[in-house]
């Protein structure tokens, strides 16, 4: 149990500056999941609170103490890795002890928290077997056991869950949430998979090129993306944009239609809109839209099409719907998200 | 593996003729004449020869400084593989943790396998000949070295001159060994608490011991077989027979004392041991792949 801090963390490699000025802070038992597409810096910030990176300059602090110039092994911090990274020449038991074994923990104690772990995740009968004996999902457990074993004060996840099939990874999802949820320890979790964000964090740091762009919990950043790029990354299927001229409390698409949104944005002339599929209203005197896609998924179907300028539009509905060639939509203004269409960066609504 | 398809059988018997024909001329016909005259007993002279079964093999082994030229070789051999392993793994380790440089370290410390095992030799002896060696004046001059008067200094050097040449291609095998140990493993170690040294002994070394086998066997064939060149620069197997191994025995019992018959026994008894090791490799070779 612990609070993690992290005062401007900086790490360039020779002139390529990965990280510029993170600071962070941790409350005890928080799950904070960062989240981005590869190259935005969430691996290497995880690998300098792990200690396996050092950085150029900034403090690391759990709980309080300063642990930047701290070897890794003296952290205390147990980290899940994308690969799993078991100890392939031992077995799922010893693997599993490794880290009690080098404290010199009693051979009864480790022998208690093994089976009590392997009780926890599932694994009692694969105890003496090796990992290349295991399934993914078995790994992924056994990994997790290592982790959770020596009650480290924090938990570090590097994509723990992007070398397991779909079904596997939803299953897991929910396995290492409860498992945090139940242990309270505080969490630093790190994925390019939006789903896994939404639904693995108390609080999500969406990283874009090397920034952090939004820092709330997932449904704020859900309801209200910061930017255009956090509104397309998060939620999906993701969401559309439309290009639009702001003509006071009006936003007129390229087609000429004007719709009337409930804030004027002074100063903004041209502006990007945005609208999840599932919040556009199908209706007989919306706007045509030409269907050129139609994709049922039993509890909902997916609708893709142009509207009359050419502005490619999805539609999300519940339930199965006959479609035509034409569907008519409408957008309604208080589902519509209003970007800068320079910069992406949302306008105050 | 690929396999090719011939259609017919001429081409490919042309193709592996010309192997075929080295193998038999160097390898199959001398060691054929060997096994033959192993059996024979030859006069002072040369002159004749006769048929005396396994007289020579019965001579040998029951004589007692055959034996201890075994013993002598056993001691050699092991000394050799200990230090030219030992060093190249600690080589091979360090190497591992410098970031600046390292393809220079790497190509120079690969170097010494380019040298031919006599000159091999010649380079130690200028370097630590009680007269005109180098270091071997100081020594001389100190510590009273002088290999071609004490045995075990002697053997000292001999193990020296033939471990060097071997660090290199150990080192090559254990750089890429070492390189096979997936990152993330000791990264997980380091997490898990484990510091230097512990780490290396229980993850990095286990998961280097295919490496480890397989130099085992190359070395103690290197060494058995292949420092006759070193040795005999060095010391001729000298003083008396400090540094007699089996394969400078062969060479002296039927090069300089013209004893035939019992060299080639001799050189029979290893051949059976080179059968023996490649044998053991190939097995060992074969389950890796499995």
């Amino acid at each position: 149990m612990a609070t993690l801090q992290l005062d401007g963390l900086r790490k360039s490699f020779g002139s390529t500056h990965i990280l510029q000025g993170v600071d962070l802070s941790l409350a005890d038992g928080e799950m904070l999941v960062i989240v981005g597409a590869s190259g935005c810096g969430k691996s290497t910030l995880l690998r300098l609170v792990a200690g396996l990176e050092t950085p150029t300059s900034g403090s690391v602090l759990l709980d309080g103490r300063d642990i930047t110039k701290l070897d890794p092994a003296a952290r205390d911090i147990a980290m899940v890795f994308q690969n799993y990274a078991l100890y392939p020449h031992m077995s799922v038991a010893e693997n599993m002890s490794y880290g009690l074994r080098i404290r010199g923990v009693p051979k009864d104690t480790i022998r208690a928290k093994v089976e009590a772990t392997a009780g926890l995740l599932g694994l009692e009968k694969l105890l003496a077997r090796r990992p290349r004996e295991l399934s993914g999902g078995q790994r992924q457990r056994v990994a997790m056991g290592r982790a959770i074993i020596r009650d480290p004060k924090m938990f570090l996840f590097d994509e723990p869950l992007s070398n397991l099939d779909a079904a596997l990874r939803v299953q897991m999802r929910a396995e290492i949430r409860r498992l945090q949820r139940r242990l309270g320890v505080t969490s630093l979790y790190v994925t390019h998979d939006q789903v896994e964000a939404m639904t693995l964090g108390d609080r999500l740091l969406v990283r874009h090129q090397g920034v952090p762009v939004q820092f709330a919990p997932p449904m704020e950043v859900f309801a209200r993306p910061a930017t255009a790029y956090v509104a397309g990354f998060i939620g999906a299927p993701a969401m559309n944009f439309l290009p639009a001229t702001l003509d006071g409390h009006n936003a007129r698409l390229a087609s000429g239609h004007a719709i009337a949104l409930p804030n004027a944005h002074p100063g903004h002339a041209s502006v990007t809109l945005g609208i999840r599929p599932e919040n556009v209203v199908v209706t007989p005197n919306g706007l045509p839209m030409t269907v050129d896609l139609v994709e049922p998924l039993g509890s909902e179907t997916l609708v893709h099409g142009r509207l009359a300028d050419g502005t490619p539009l999805l539609v999300k509905q519940s339930g199965a719907m006959p479609v035509g060639e034409v569907l008519y939509v409408d957008l309604p203004p208080a589902e519509l998200h209003v970007f800068d269409a320079g910069n992406g960066q949302r306008l105050a609504a | 593996m690929r396999r090719t398809i011939f259609p017919g059988w001429l081409l490919p018997a042309a193709l592996v003729l010309p192997q075929l024909a080295l193998t038999v001329v160097f390898f199959l016909l001398p060691a054929g004449e060997a096994v033959w005259s192993s059996l024979t007993r030859t006069d002072p002279f040369g002159l004749s020869s006769v048929f005396v079964g396994i007289d020579n093999f019965n001579d040998l082994f029951a004589d007692p400084l055959y034996v201890e030229t075994i013993l002598r070789t056993i001691g050699f051999v092991a000394a050799v593989c200990v230090i030219s392993m030992g060093t190249a793994l600690l080589l091979a380790v360090m190497v591992e943790g410098v970031v600046r440089g390292r393809g220079i370290y790497r190509t120079m410390l690969i170097w010494p396998y380019a040298v031919a095992p006599a000159v091999a030799g010649v380079i130690w002896l200028f370097l630590l000949h009680p007269q005109i060696g180098l270091l071997g004046r100081w020594l001389n001059h100190n510590l009273g070295w002088d290999y071609s008067l004490n045995g075990t200094q002697a053997m000292l050097l001999v193990i020296l001159a033939s471990a060097w040449k071997q660090v290199s291609y150990n080192f090559i095998f254990f750089v890429a060994g070492l390189q096979s140990v997936p990152r993330t493993v000791t990264e997980a170690a380091r997490m898990d608490g484990a510091h230097g040294f512990y780490r290396f002994r229980t993850i990095t070394l286990p998961l280097l011991m295919p490496t480890v086998f397989f130099l085992i066997v190359v070395n103690v064939v290197y060494a058995a077989f292949d420092t006759f060149g070193a040795i005999w620069a060095l010391t001729q197997g000298g003083p008396g027979k400090a540094t007699e191994t089996m394969l400078v025995k062969v060479y002296r019992d039927g090069v300089i004392n013209l004893d035939l018959g019992s060299s080639s026994a001799q050189s029979v008894v290893l051949m059976v041991g080179v059968i023996v090791l490649t044998a053991v490799q190939f097995r060992f070779m074969g389950k890796r792949g499995k």
